[in-house]
């Protein structure tokens, strides 16, 4: 099992490594001039030369991509253009808003769709299997954007119950609160959708086995059963999932905090695209595919615990 | 006997060919100019003449709605013709070769989860500025270590097929037996893959264009359309909710339509399922 956790481990430091030399090749070595990018065409060269300068665009490429990984593992990445601070300044203002909402985006998703999925199963070939079946596929379909934009229709200029977007800080927390439930609902969806085919595909495959049968036969009730036998077996290809998803609702944030005017990474990112603030773009991204790959290499780390067959054979 | 067809195929099937069809009737046909301005007549309810109203500027809804079928059509179509080559090809190469070449191919394929189609697209268009090409571009992308996988899977088990060992006898060289023995006999797998790619290609530019990463004005699209119509929620709600069904319809139409292909290809999923 050590080898196995081992190899994980040295396997996920490569892949970051990988990963961040495409994000800075793609930002640094593609052909454009990024002073040129940053200062628009009407620059004048000594403005360029003294923005190539604090880039450190003179030096050679592979010495700026060390220094970049090298301050980048200090917490340090660079100074924004636009804002005139250290990037991870504004991160670390930013960081709380993106995880509340993709925290709570994954726990919504947990809730419904393993209600959803064990409900479906339990019914199987009958309309409520139907039910869940037809929901999740249009679920699927929908995108978040467009839901989003249906939420606010519905329950802001509708019915005005909640807020159509923005966020006024935590030191109100019911306002917080009130502010998060449509964008979370928005993220969590689709996922749900997703999830709740998977837990019911897997479910339906443990329910066949003869333990189940022995199970109920034995005289434990058809809930009992459901919860505390099906569902503990049918977790691995669940789990193979929620991390991809916990993946994909990060990155749905950026999307999401957009729509609702969240002030979070996401809509940080964009704000800085359209000030042409290339270090700000490029630290979030290499963060946003950091989250991606750390969340499958928990994954892998998680089947061990969760199939002890695995810890004996490797 | 005539097999009967899968419901979701027939479905699929069905909405497919109404997204596609009104796609190829807006190349020759669509009742207004779907770029042309009236701004005295904006906001207008349907009628004869506009059958979906207009939009803020007097733009006719329904022309433009057709106009974003076409593109979003021509995008999903670039970008999983291009990522799904690259991704055959690749797929194919290391089934062939095995050794390190497979696992070399595999593990870039697993750094390639690591970028959303979004997080590249954000990536091109801060460096070379937001554009149809750079979102095809970033679709394609996504699509390439997906179509590695299926192909590479799919083609392992054909190689271990007699007829193969067999062309191996004869003296085929590996190139050879992917191209004509190979590839042929895991095509459906490959089809069936892309059918559902295309539905996530047309939710992906979607979601681009409606960051502004995608089709830029006056082109129109489906997802441009929605962050126009976001500015007029309180004043034209009705703004919001076709180009929505319109995305909703052709993803579910692609969707299910790739899962009736997989049913068919492969009956005994069907039953599982």
């Amino acid at each position: 099992m050590w080898y196995f956790i081992f190899r994980r481990t040295a396997g996920f430091v490569a892949t970051l490594f990988v990963v961040s030399a495409v994000v800075f090749s793609v930002m640094n070595i593609l052909p454009g001039d990024p002073a040129l990018t940053i200062l628009g065409l009407d620059a004048t060269d000594d403005a360029l030369a003294a923005l190539r300068e604090q880039l450190g665009l003179n030096q050679p490429v592979l010495a700026r991509y060390v220094s970049w990984v090298w301050n980048a593992l200090q917490g340090d990445f660079g100074i924004s253009h636009s804002f005139r601070v250290p990037v991870s300044e504004l991160i670390a203002e930013r960081l709380p808003m993106t995880v509340s909402l993709a925290v709570a985006g994954m726990i919504f998703t947990l809730v419904i769709a393993l209600s959803l999925g064990i409900g479906a199963a339990a019914r199987h070939r009958k309309v409520g299997d139907w039910g869940v079946m037809f929901i999740s596929q249009i679920g699927i379909a929908v995108p978040a954007f467009w839901l989003s934009m249906l939420l606010v229709l519905l329950f802001a200029v509708k019915l005005r119950w909640l807020p159509p977007g923005g966020f006024a800080g935590w030191s109100d927390p019911v306002a917080a609160m009130r502010s998060l439930v449509l964008p979370t609902i928005a993220l969590g969806v689709v996922q749900s959708a997703v999830l709740a085919r998977v837990t019911r595909s897997s479910a339906l495959e443990v329910m066949r086995q003869d333990f189940v049968r022995t199970a109920r036969a034995s005289g434990l009730s058809r809930r009992r059963v459901l919860w505390r036998h099906v569902l503990p077996n049918a977790l691995v290809p669940i789990v193979t999932i929620v991390g991809m998803q916990f993946a994909a609702l990060v990155t749905g944030t950026i999307v999401i905090e957009n729509v609702f005017y969240l002030p979070g990474l996401g809509r940080l990112i964009f704000q800085s695209i359209s000030n042409r603030d290339l270090p700000t773009v490029q630290a979030l991204v290499m963060l946003f595919a950091a989250i991606v790959v750390t969340a499958n290499f928990v994954v892998d780390l998680l089947y061990v615990v969760i199939d002890p067959r695995l810890k004996a054979r490797t | 006997m005539t097999r009967r067809l899968p419901v979701n195929f027939i479905l699929g099937a069905v909405l497919v060919a109404l997204v596609v069809g009104t796609a190829a009737l807006s190349l020759v046909w669509t009742p207004h100019d779907a770029t042309q301005m009236a701004i005295s007549n904006k906001f207008a309810a349907p009628s004869a003449t506009h059958w979906l109203g207009t939009d803020q500027l007097g733009r006719d809804v329904l022309s433009q709605l057709m106009a974003g079928a076409r593109n979003s059509m021509a995008v999903a179509l670039v970008a999983v013709l291009l990522g799904g080559s690259v991704g055959v090809a690749l797929g194919l190469l290391a089934s062939a070769l095995g050794g390190w070449v497979e696992d070399g191919v595999m593990r870039l394929a697993d750094l390639g989860f690591a970028f959303p189609a979004l997080l590249f697209a954000i990536m091109l268009a801060a460096v070379f500025g937001p554009s149809l090409t750079n979102a095809v571009l970033a679709i394609a992308f996504i699509n390439i270590p997906v179509f590695a996988r299926v192909t590479r899977g799919a083609a392992n088990q054909v190689w271990t097929l007699d007829y193969v060992l067999a062309a191996r006898a004869a003296g085929m060289n590996r190139f050879a037996i992917s191209r004509d023995h190979i590839l042929p006999n895991i095509a459906a797998a490959i089809i069936v893959q892309a059918t559902i790619e295309f539905a996530v290609a047309i939710l992906a530019e979607a979601a681009l264009s409606y960051l502004g990463l995608g089709a830029q004005p006056p082109a129109s699209s489906w997802g441009r359309l929605l962050s126009e119509a976001q500015t007029l929620m309180y004043i034209a709600p009705q703004l919001a909710i076709y180009p929505g069904l319109c995305i909703v319809v052709a993803v579910v139409g692609f969707g299910l339509l790739g899962d009736g292909l997989r049913d068919m290809s492969d009956p005994r999923l069907s039953r599982e399922r």
